[in-house]
């Protein structure tokens, strides 16, 4: 790494868990093998890596209001398209200035380690968004040990948006070919070679990590206040934390009980869940275990103990609702279900929903001249009026089992927004017997259904769960 | 400016309206010609007499060529008409008012919807290229929304409101069961359509129109040239539309327990018309009842209750076959189903039977001869961004 005369780190950072868990003791009567104990992160079946990615950056975003990235990078293993940038869809749901690049690292875990990388060489802020889906055919350890999540950082020079929270103080990459876990192009699963040959090779990478990194800092190992190992295989994260000397309460649990191993947003969302409960000077050790290793220092600054969480990790674990196993296999894909009997929808038009991306992507309605909320937005109102954090109130509601939905019943309700605006808008992430006329939303950006191969983005409601934006 | 109307300049001479029902065994172009034929027989002309012809038409056809092929036309101005659900209102209209200008001496206005070749259930629109982010619910549900609102406001208990939402329901299927021409001709008691699943919020199917093929005619003509073809024109009093510009859906003051578009069509067609005090003088209401919630706003919308009341004047009777004003004599949507095209026509066909005495006994209504005066409305869409169309249909000048 080199030398820097600001400090540079995060500013702020965003993890977003989907509301649905499964239940790992629910596989093995259905799948005949797999499951476990605890759950997993499940993501609904309107959600992609880009939306997962959305959620997370629009957290990171909205505890750091100063904040204005000038670069953004998404990492997911399952990008939602190849040779389109799904970076883009993020960029227009953030409501970034075009100006702005939007770059994805796509396919390995690892890419998430170049995308962090990218915004450290940078010398503006940089947003960094991770997302994933993880799973794999019924029954595999990967489908119970896998969890659906994305997280995010702001990493900025020191006092440039905002004060930094956690410095990265120093950085060691160690790159090696072998063939421990890979995935062809298409295929639903990953294959892993003999599960000893990964874990070997691995040890001996963190290890040598850890090594130079401690050598090029002259730290001890007793000065790591918390060591994160993660990575694509579990029990190499292990067996490095357990060799690494650090003491074991030192070593942070990352999140497979609740969670699952959450691919290419695991490095951020377990850092992010240390950053909530870390104390001012700390020092972080992160260790990923992919293609290689790359420990990265970081030290909390006096700044985080300012610092608000709005959505943190333990709330969002804690939040999330049971989904059955046959409903999960569904939103997969991996159980063909009859579908509803109706047309399927068409495809939505390219050209015209480049002409309204504002409000496609953004959620952005306009304000006519008596403070009077268009949504969408109106020709000839004199403002725009971002409506994507705004809170809305449920007037009246419906629960409509004809319409086409890729999971019925479709959830449909009249939202009135808080300071104006009116729109009737699908509920998603709720059960039909919990909604209620006068009811809390947020928005939420989503994956109406895909046709012809495209993804039809766009947002729905859902109940205010943790720390709506009012707190 | 101001809406005139064409009160009394033309009248309608004959009619022709099919069986609506799975016509699997029929086309588009069967229906059309079984409803032009009987058309053109009442009126005693042929159709190369008709000066002009306007097809309403949803989603089974497009152009003027349609039925110009269907009825083997040659040489004439054949227009096809869309607007939603009122599309086959809108067809006559536009004839109507083709006549009126004295473009034409003659016209016929007819309309058909051949719903059951699309393999699915339900009506499903002719998707239009968008930006995706439209809302993709069902009518029905739009629909259902209305149910709760309403009784919210009015402070009506939930159950008694399904009750009452099943009350029109039976109804309508009580005098379509007297109907040969209708689609179900069953009753259905109030108990057993309150027994029945919900498929959108409150709405169970029987809340909903049926779904058939069917086609429907009618036949203009200058009001003076009316007794050439027959010796009991309708004569048309008023011809009322209102296309809504879709605020309702997006104005935090819209509250589901009205349809503004159809209040400013029933309040200017009863201007066209010369009409007062709905309630009492006209003699009987072909409307809309897509689904209960519908109807029961109606009554109000068009002022043949006082707001709040419908829901109480529904339960006493009042729209019954021999209440103080009947409503679907015939049966209604719910009990013909909704080709689309078709169904505006259909409505005035009830009309064409019963101001001129040749309804059924078993189902003729009492109010005529004392009263002169029907009511059609047929609209298109959905709370919040709908068009409306009101007709009123005399028996007699003046």
């Amino acid at each position: 790494m080199r030398y820097r005369f600001t400090m540079r780190g995060i500013i702020s950072w965003g993890t977003y868990l989907p509301f649905r868990r499964l239940d790992r003791t629910t596989i093995a009567s259905v799948a005949g093998s797999g499951g476990g104990k605890g759950t997993r992160s499940v993501a609904s079946y309107d959600e992609d890596t880009t939306t997962l990615g959305v959620e997370a950056a629009r957290v990171a975003l909205r505890d750091c209001p100063d904040a204005h990235p000038l670069s953004l990078w998404f990492a997911t293993t399952e990008p939602a398209y190849l040779d389109k940038t799904n970076a883009t869809a993020i960029h227009a749901a953030l409501r970034l200035d075009s100006g702005v690049p939007a770059y994805d690292a796509l396919g390995s875990i690892r890419s998430t380690l170049g995308a962090i990388r990218a915004a450290l060489d940078s010398s503006s802020t940089s947003l960094v968004v991770t997302a994933d889906r993880r799973g794999s055919l019924p029954g595999s350890p990967d489908e119970s040990a896998g969890g659906d999540g994305a997280s995010s950082v702001l990493i900025a020079d020191d006092a440039s948006d905002a004060p930094v929270l956690a410095e990265i103080v120093a950085w060691e990459s160690l790159t090696e070919e072998f063939l421990d876990r890979w995935r062809t192009p298409g295929d639903m699963r990953s294959r892993q070679w003999e599960e000893r040959f990964g874990e070997t090779r691995y040890t001996d990478l963190g290890a040598r990590a850890i090594a130079a990194l401690l050598s090029t800092t002259g730290l001890s190992v007793d000065a790591i206040d918390h060591l994160i190992v993660v990575g694509p295989h579990d029990r190499a994260n292990s067996a490095v934390a357990k060799k690494s000397g650090v003491a074991s309460d030192r070593v942070v649990d990352t999140l497979g009980t609740n969670v699952g191993n959450t691919g290419a947003a695991a490095p951020l969302l377990v850092l992010a869940s240390v950053l909530e409960r870390a104390l001012p000077g700390q020092r972080i050790l992160l260790l990923v275990l992919a293609d290689g290793a790359d420990a990265v220092l970081l030290r909390t600054t006096p700044a985080i103990s300012q610092h608000k969480a709005s959505r943190p990790v333990s709330e969002q674990i804690s939040a999330g609702a049971p989904v059955a196993y046959g409903k999960y296999l569904a939103w997969r894909g991996l159980l063909p279900v009859e579908p509803p009997r109706r047309p399927e929808p068409a495809r939505p038009s390219s050209s015209a929903a480049a002409r309204n991306t504002k409000w496609k992507f953004g959620f952005v309605g306009s304000e006519d001249e008596d403070g009077v909320v268009h949504l969408p937005p109106a020709d000839g109102d004199w403002s725009m009026r971002p409506m994507s954090e705004v809170l809305g109130t449920i007037v009246t509601f419906t629960i409509d089992r004809l319409a086409y939905s890729q999971s019925p019943p479709v959830v449909f309700a009249v939202v009135d927004f808080d300071g104006g605006g009116r729109l009737p808008v699908e509920l998603t992430d709720v059960d039909p017997e919990d909604v209620a006329i006068g009811g809390r939303v947020e928005m939420t950006f989503r994956k109406l259904f895909t046709a012809d191969g495209i993804h039809n983005y766009f947002w729905k409601a859902r109940p205010v769960r943790v720390n709506g934006v009012e707190g | 400016m101001a809406s005139h109307g064409i009160r009394d300049r033309v009248a309608i001479v004959g009619m022709g309206c099919t069986r609506f029902a799975e016509h699997w065994d029929k086309s588009a172009d069967d229906l059309l010609r079984d409803a032009a034929s009987a058309a053109l027989a009442d009126a005693g002309t042929s159709r190369q007499d008709i000066d002009a012809y306007w097809l309403g038409t949803a989603q089974s056809g497009m152009s003027g060529i349609m039925l110009a092929k269907a009825l083997g036309l040659e040489g004439k101005p054949v227009s096809r008409v869309e607007n939603y659900c009122a599309t086959g209102s809108e067809a006559l209209r536009q004839a109507a008012y083709a006549v009126a200008s004295g473009a034409y001496d003659s016209a016929m206005a007819i309309g058909v919807e051949k719903v059951k070749d699309s393999g699915y259930q339900g009506l499903n629109a002719f998707p239009i290229p968008t930006d995706g982010t439209n809302r993709t619910l069902t009518a029905a549900a739009m629909f259902s929304m209305v149910a709760p609102a309403y009784a919210r406001k009015y402070g009506v208990p939930m159950d008694e409101m399904k009750r009452v939402l099943a009350r029109i329901a039976s109804k309508n299927h009580a005098n379509g069961a007297r109907n040969p021409r209708a689609q179900f001709r069953r009753e259905m008691s109030v108990d057993q359509i309150c027994a029945m699943p919900s498929v959108a919020g409150d709405l169970s199917v029987f809340d909903c129109a049926g779904v058939a093929d069917g086609a429907a005619a009618a036949i203009v003509v200058r009001a003076e040239d009316a007794h050439r073809y027959t010796d009991k024109p309708l004569y048309i009093k008023a011809l009322s539309l209102v296309a809504g510009n879709g605020s309702g859906l997006t104005d935090p003051e819209y509250d589901y327990t009205t349809f503004p578009e159809i209040v400013a069509c029933a309040q200017d067609a009863y201007a066209q018309a010369g009409v007062t005090d709905p309630r009492t003088q006209i003699a009987m209401a072909e409307v809309h009842d897509c689904f209960t919630p519908t109807e029961l706003v109606l009554m109000e919308d068009l002022g043949f209750a006082e707001r709040g009341e419908a829901w109480r004047e529904i339960e006493a009777g009042a729209f019954d076959i021999d209440g103080v004003l009947p409503v679907n004599p015939d049966g209604g949507l719910k009990s013909f189903g909704h080709p689309i095209g078709a169904s505006g026509l259909r409505m005035m066909f009830e009309v064409w039977l019963q101001l001129r005495g040749e309804a059924p006994d078993d189902r003729r209504i009492s109010t005529w001869p004392e009263r002169q005066l029907a009511l059609t409305h047929n609209l298109g869409g959905y709370p919040g961004e709908m068009v409306s169309f009101v007709s009123i249909l005399g028996s007699s000048l003046g």
